[in-house]
Formats: C-alpha cells, sequence, structure tokens
C-alpha cells in the first residue's frame, strides 16, 4: 500500500480534527469557532511565466496565466479557558508548478485578564508591522499584496516563531504599542537570517548564522493611534520598526521601518456597511546592512542596500455590496537600475471591482499595470478574476 | 505582634476589594445599543453612567470595531448587550481590545439582556447559510415587544444589585416603576390603579382583553399602544428585514413578506416582482422599513402597490423623537398606526 504524501496525511488529519470539532457544535457550546476560506482566481498576463512569478512575488499572488488556488485557508480560534485565547491558521495552496503545498501560517494564544491594558501573544505569527503585513489573504482589498510588502516582507508575509506584547495605554486616544521578538531565520523571513538553497539574496551569497544573543532574534516595534474626524470617519495612523541580523554574515543586519495610514468615512446610518470609502497607504525603508564577503563563489566588501516603497489605494462602497479600487504603488532600491529584478525600480496601477452576494462570497475583478526594466517592452498588463467562499464562522474583521 | 499586621493587612486588602464602587462613584455601564442604554438608565437612576456604542441611527449587527469603542469599554464595569448574536459580527473585538478584564464573557461585568426574554423564531431543525442570515438562538430583534423591554428592565436591576448591593432595593423600585411606565403606555388610561399588568399582557397579546379596553375612550397617549394598535389585528404588512417580528406579534399584525428574499441578502428583482404580485392580491398597506435601510426597493415595491412606505427608526436615539425607550415606541405606534389608518388600501 502506498503512503500518502506528507500534504495528504495532513489534510486527512484536518478533516478528521473538523469532523470531531464539528459534531462538538451542539446547542450553546463552543470549543472553537471554524471557518474555512478558499480564494481562488484565473485570469492572463502579457508577462510571460518566468516573468511573471516575480511580477506576483507574492506566495498567495496568481502568479501564472490560467487558474491559481492563491489560499485555502482553515482557521480555528476560540476560548482556551478563562485565561486564554487559542487561534490557528492553516493553509493549503496548489503553487505554479501543481505542486500542493501545506503551511502553519498562524498558531498563538493571547492572554485575556493580564492588567494595566496589557497582552501577550505566544506562539507563531505575523509580525505586526504595518497594516497589511498581519491581514489575511481573504481580507485584502485587492488580489496581490502590494510590491513593496513582496520585497520588504516577503511573499509570504513577515512571520514567524516568537512573544510579544501589546500595552493599550491610558492616552485618551487610542494608542497602543506593540513590542516583540520572534525567531529570524525561516522563509517567512527573508530580509533577515532566511538562507534558502539558492544561498543568494540581493546578489550576496547568504551563510548559516549561529543564535549568540539577542540581538541575533528579530525585534519588532509597533504604534498604533487612532482617531476620530466627526462621526462618520476614522483615521488609524501607524508606525513600526524591525531590526535583525541577516544572513550575509557576521556583522550583516537589518532593519525595516514604516508607516501606514488608514482612513475610513462610513455614515452611521449605512446598510450592513455601505456607502463607505477607504483610504489607505503604507511606506517602508529597508536598510540592508550585507557583511563583507570573502571567497571562492564572491569577494565583496560591507555594503549597505536600501529599498524604499510605498502604495496608496482607494476603495469606494458605491452601492450595497459593490466596492471599486484603484492602487499605485512604487518600489526602488539603491544603486544601478536594471540588475536586480527583485530590485529595480518598479510601478504598478491596479483597479478593481468587487460584488459581494453576501458576507461569506465574492467576486472580484482585477486590472494591473506593470512598468520594470526586467519586463520585454518594459511594461506588461495582467487581467485577474478572483472568486471566494467563506464557511463556518466568520471572525469579525479589525478596523 | 507580626501575625497580627499582617491579618491586619489582609483585612484591609479584603474590605478594600469587597467595597466594590467607591461611595459617591457610579457605575460605569456600556451597551450595545441605545436601547439597552436607555433602560439601563431608567433601571440604574443617579447610581450608573451609561454610554451606548450604537447611537440608533446605526444597524446594530453592521457596527465597525472602531478602536476608540475599546476606549469607552476600558474601564465599564458593566457591559449590556443583545445577545442572540446580534452583536457576533463585532462584540468579540472590542471587548478583547479593551483590556478590560472585568467585563468579558462570563465575568460577572458582561450582561447579556436576551436572558428571560419571550424570544421568536428560534429554529428548530438545522441551521445553513443557504437561509441567508438566520439566528440560531432566535431572532434578536426582541426589545420592539415592550413586554420583553419590562423583562430586559429586571434582568438589569438584578446584576446591578449584585454589583452594587448597597442600593439594591432602589434597583429593583427603579425597575418596577419603569414596568409601570410601560403598562401605562401600553393600557393609557384603562390600567386601573394598583392593577397588577402581568395578566394583560397575555391576554392582549391573545387578543381577548376583554370589556374596558374595547371602544376606550380619550385620544392619543391616554388610550395606550394596544388601543392604536387594536383595530389593525390581522392587518398583513410587509417589511423589509425581519427586525419587525416582536412588533408585529405583539399587536396581532401579520407580516405578508419581507423586501429581503432571505435575511440579510439584497432584494433580488425576481423576488420583489413576485412579492409584488403578493402584495397587490392581498392588498397590503403598509412596507414598514428600518431608518437606516436604502429607499430604493421599497419605494420602487410602493409605487407598483400603492402601499405606503413607513420609514421609522428601531430604536432610541433614531431620531429626535425617539429619546426615550417610551418615546421610540409611541413614534413606532403612532407612524405605522397613522399610515394603517390612511391607507386606502
Amino acid at each position: 500500500m502506498q503512503l500518502p504524501t506528507i500534504s495528504g496525511r495532513l489534510s486527512l488529519f484536518i478533516l478528521l480534527v473538523w469532523g470531531t470539532l464539528a459534531t462538538q457544535l451542539g446547542g450553546q457550546t463552543r470549543y472553537a469557532d471554524l471557518s474555512l476560506s478558499s480564494l481562488f482566481s484565473s485570469g492572463w498576463s502579457s508577462a510571460g511565466a518566468e516573468n511573471l512569478l516575480v511580477l506576483q512575488g507574492g506566495a498567495h499572488d496568481p502568479n501564472k496565466r490560467g487558474f491559481t488556488v492563491q489560499n485555502v485557508e482553515l482557521s480555528l480560534m476560540g476560548a482556551v479557558d478563562p485565561f486564554l485565547r487559542g487561534e490557528a491558521h492553516l493553509i493549503f495552496q496548489i503553487d505554479a508548478e501543481g505542486e500542493s503545498i501545506f503551511e502553519l501560517e498562524e498558531a498563538f494564544l493571547t492572554t485575556q485578564t493580564l492588567a494595566y491594558g496589557l497582552q501577550v501573544k505566544a506562539g507563531t505569527y505575523f509580525t505586526e508591522f504595518g497594516r497589511l503585513n498581519p491581514q489575511h489573504p481573504h481580507s485584502w482589498s485587492y488580489v496581490d499584496q502590494p510590491v513593496i510588502n513582496t520585497r520588504l516582507l516577503g511573499g509570504d508575509g513577515l512571520r514567524g516563531p516568537g512573544v510579544r506584547v501589546a500595552w493599550l495605554s491610558p492616552l485618551p486616544w487610542y494608542a497602543e504599542l506593540f513590542l516583540g521578538i520572534q525567531n529570524a531565520n525561516g522563509e517567512t523571513a527573508v530580509s533577515f537570517l532566511n538562507s534558502p538553497e539558492e544561498d543568494q539574496f540581493l546578489g550576496r551569497p547568504l551563510v548559516d548564522r549561529e543564535l549568540g544573543s539577542v540581538a541575533d532574534l528579530l525585534r519588532s516595534a509597533r504604534w498604533l493611534n487612532s482617531f476620530n474626524l466627526g462621526e462618520a470617519t476614522t483615521v488609524n495612523l501607524g508606525a513600526s520598526a524591525l531590526w535583525g541580523p541577516n544572513a550575509t554574515g557576521e556583522g550583516g543586519k537589518t532593519n525595516i521601518y514604516g508607516g501606514d495610514i488608514y482612513l475610513k468615512w462610513q455614515p452611521l446610518a449605512n446598510d450592513q456597511g455601505w456607502p463607505f470609502v477607504a483610504v489607505q497607504g503604507e511606506l517602508m525603508h529597508r536598510n540592508y546592512l550585507a557583511a563583507a564577503h570573502n571567497s571562492e563563489l564572491f569577494i565583496g566588501v560591507e555594503e549597505n542596500l536600501t529599498d524604499f516603497g510605498w502604495y496608496a489605494q482607494l476603495q469606494w462602497g458605491f452601492k450595497r455590496g459593490w466596492v471599486s479600487g484603484v492602487r499605485y504603488e512604487s518600489a526602488a532600491g539603491s544603486g544601478k537600475d536594471g540588475i536586480d529584478p527583485l530590485r529595480d525600480q518598479r510601478t504598478r496601477v491596479a483597479g478593481n471591482l468587487t460584488y459581494y452576494p453576501s458576507e461569506f462570497s465574492k467576486v472580484r475583478l482585477q486590472l494591473n499595470l506593470d512598468s520594470a526594466r526586467f519586463l520585454d517592452r518594459g511594461n506588461a498588463w495582467g487581467f485577474w478574476v478572483q472568486y471566494e467562499f467563506l464557511l463556518g464562522q466568520h471572525a469579525g474583521h479589525k478596523f | 505582634m507580626k501575625v497580627f499586621k499582617v491579618r491586619a493587612l489582609l483585612m484591609g486588602i479584603a474590605i478594600l476589594l469587597a467595597a466594590g464602587p467607591a461611595a459617591g462613584k457610579k457605575l460605569q455601564i456600556v451597551t450595545t445599543t441605545s436601547d439597552l442604554k436607555a433602560i439601563a438608565e431608567a433601571v440604574g437612576g443617579a447610581y450608573v453612567s451609561v454610554n451606548s456604542i450604537s447611537s440608533g441611527r446605526q444597524d446594530p449587527h453592521f457596527i465597525a470595531a472602531k478602536p476608540s469603542y475599546m476606549l469607552r469599554l476600558r474601564k465599564a464595569d458593566l457591559f449590556i448587550r443583545i445577545g442572540l448574536e446580534l452583536e457576533r459580527g463585532w462584540e468579540r473585538l472590542i471587548l478583547e481590545g479593551s483590556r478590560n478584564r472585568s467585563i468579558l464573557l462570563g465575568s460577572k461585568g458582561h450582561l447579556d439582556a436576551s436572558a428571560g426574554v419571550r424570544r421568536l423564531e428560534v429554529p428548530t431543525g438545522v441551521v445553513d447559510r443557504s437561509m441567508g442570515d438566520v439566528h440560531p438562538l432566535g431572532n434578536p430583534h426582541y426589545w420592539l415587544d415592550p413586554y420583553n423591554a419590562r423583562i430586559i428592565a429586571g434582568t438589569i436591576a438584578q446584576r446591578l444589585g449584585e454589583l452594587d448591593p448597597e442600593h439594591e432595593d432602589e434597583y429593583v423600585q427603579l425597575a418596577a416603576s419603569f414596568s409601570r411606565q410601560v403598562d401605562t403606555a401600553m393600557f393609557g388610561s384603562a390600567l386601573q390603579e394598583g392593577e397588577d399588568a402581568e395578566r394583560l399582557w397575555q391576554r392582549q397579546h391573545d387578543g381577548n382583553l376583554g370589556p374596558g379596553f374595547e371602544g376606550q375612550s380619550g385620544t392619543g397617549e391616554a388610550r395606550g399602544w394596544q388601543a392604536q394598535m387594536a383595530p389593525f389585528r390581522g392587518v398583513k404588512v410587509v417589511t423589509y428585514h425581519r427586525s419587525w417580528t416582536y412588533f408585529l406579534d405583539r399587536f396581532g399584525l401579520v407580516s405578508a413578506g419581507e423586501l429581503e428574499a432571505k435575511p440579510g441578502i439584497s432584494p433580488s428583482p425576481g423576488h420583489l416582482k413576485n412579492l409584488i404580485e403578493t402584495m397587490q392580491a392581498q392588498q397590503v398597506p403598509i412596507i414598514i422599513v428600518a431608518s437606516f435601510k436604502g429607499d430604493k426597493a421599497p419605494n420602487l415595491v410602493a409605487s407598483k402597490t400603492g402601499a405606503t412606505v413607513v420609514k421609522v427608526p428601531y430604536s432610541v436615539g433614531g431620531n429626535e423623537q425617539a429619546s426615550d425607550y417610551i418615546a421610540m415606541m409611541d413614534q413606532l405606534v403612532t407612524r405605522i398606526s397613522t399610515a394603517l389608518t390612511r391607507s386606502s388600501l
């Protein structure tokens, strides 16, 4: 008898867990809220297969002509006991080559009963950097993630095992401070200690580094503020920072700084959330201090590589169930243009239209126009149709 | 000597902990809806300070979990919700975000006002989303039956008494006085002084109030809500969403359908076409619409059927007139009974 593959066995396991938990959900007892969000897309791009993988570099971006299984995510969440809540997100994907992928995206506990406005999160989770990074693909306003997120925080988003403390300050406005430490290694920490098989990042060879002190972990900080501008408008302003080692060698380190804004207008007397206007923007800057390297493979002095990028988007919910949007983004790195498609000057304009038949499903059309030196003729267009269904208990979205 | 000191210290701490809210300090209450706020204010009197998340102009199902709401909850002693999953989309986010451990689900500072109310439309079979947004614990718009408002007042009084035992008796009295106000508003001058209204509510619901309540004299408020609505018992009406079930049930109005084909799903042209035919055949005189709903579908149906659209807030604070619970119900009864009287259908 042939044993199923690892991902096959995991799926079987999850189906069993799902079945067991689902049968326990009778009456008013709720041990765990279960949900399955399934996000698919199909479309076409004028860029060839190889370039398309660079253009749509996010792990959940539609990245091939034809159909993409972007993200099938099983989420479990609930009260662990009177003191803790638990949450886990397991994702399945079928990549551009048709290979099945299983990932433990997040699994963490949060404390519920600490005093002084404190909360601790521990486990493995998305780093609270900026607005988009901690969001799951299901709640994105576009079919793909911004270029600058892919470049600096990675295709999967920045996440990993660690612990963070959040403090809701006693200030008269909403001001929350997040401080955390996480492992700096692994494929979901690309600007840091990630040393993939290719052993290269930003043109520099990568080496494995030992953990020497706390300074070799990824440290993060975020300050989030929120203000109401009248009864219909709320604005969130955030500033985030990351510090950690990188894999170029002894002395190699990275820091990333970012600012974000989210402004939403929605009259109090709205019809299931409509109409609304939401403006969102983030900018990020990375200093990548590459250590000096001297081997047969590569000889290079210590060098500081800087990258910068931003996006700004506007969503207009003009009629119940309907949202239209436009996004502009730009990203560029220091040094000569035209050398590294992952650092060259790039811009992208996207427009989209989304229809939500209910809270639990959506259909989205999106048109992308990309400009970058590495593309034939310097630009490419893409047209994507995204569709989603959601089963189970849908957790509310953070503002 | 040392033992004594430790004991004294422990006793001191125990006294501080047991004292609850310091003398003169009001209990801080945050409610999810303005209706609960109005009732909590009536029951808590001078001993409480109440804040509501929803202003009354919003649809309480769909409230954005704004960070400012978390701040409102930060210092609350008591959180009161409608329950039956009405606030499911946003309640946990703001409770957890407030970092106030004394109001979390399961604690004394968390009160579900649905405990003890008369629930309607509790599904008996399996519920799934092909039926739209069906609440598995029952229809959550129960505050629109004034009888339930009396029950809510009692539930709140009991919890306030537990949190602030010093004023327990006052809370019970204030709840009784609120209930009496509701009784008087309902039965008007026909309610005898000192008469227990409890049995009247059941008889009114069943449509056999008996002599003394028929052809009642007087006008306006003196007649009471029941007398204003009594002539329309059995009349068919259409509503936008199933938010009016309790109101209809209390006054004996009959639903001929909703503009939404299924709860929470936008009215579709096909469904509206069928509904228009039904309304024409049954001569449905009015369409009741909560004030935050869109005008397009109700106006379209009204123009085809000759029915009158009654667009009215279903919560305290929904407009200037709806300043407290009694005033809000007054407005509902007056607007709906007037529209029914004037309708040519």
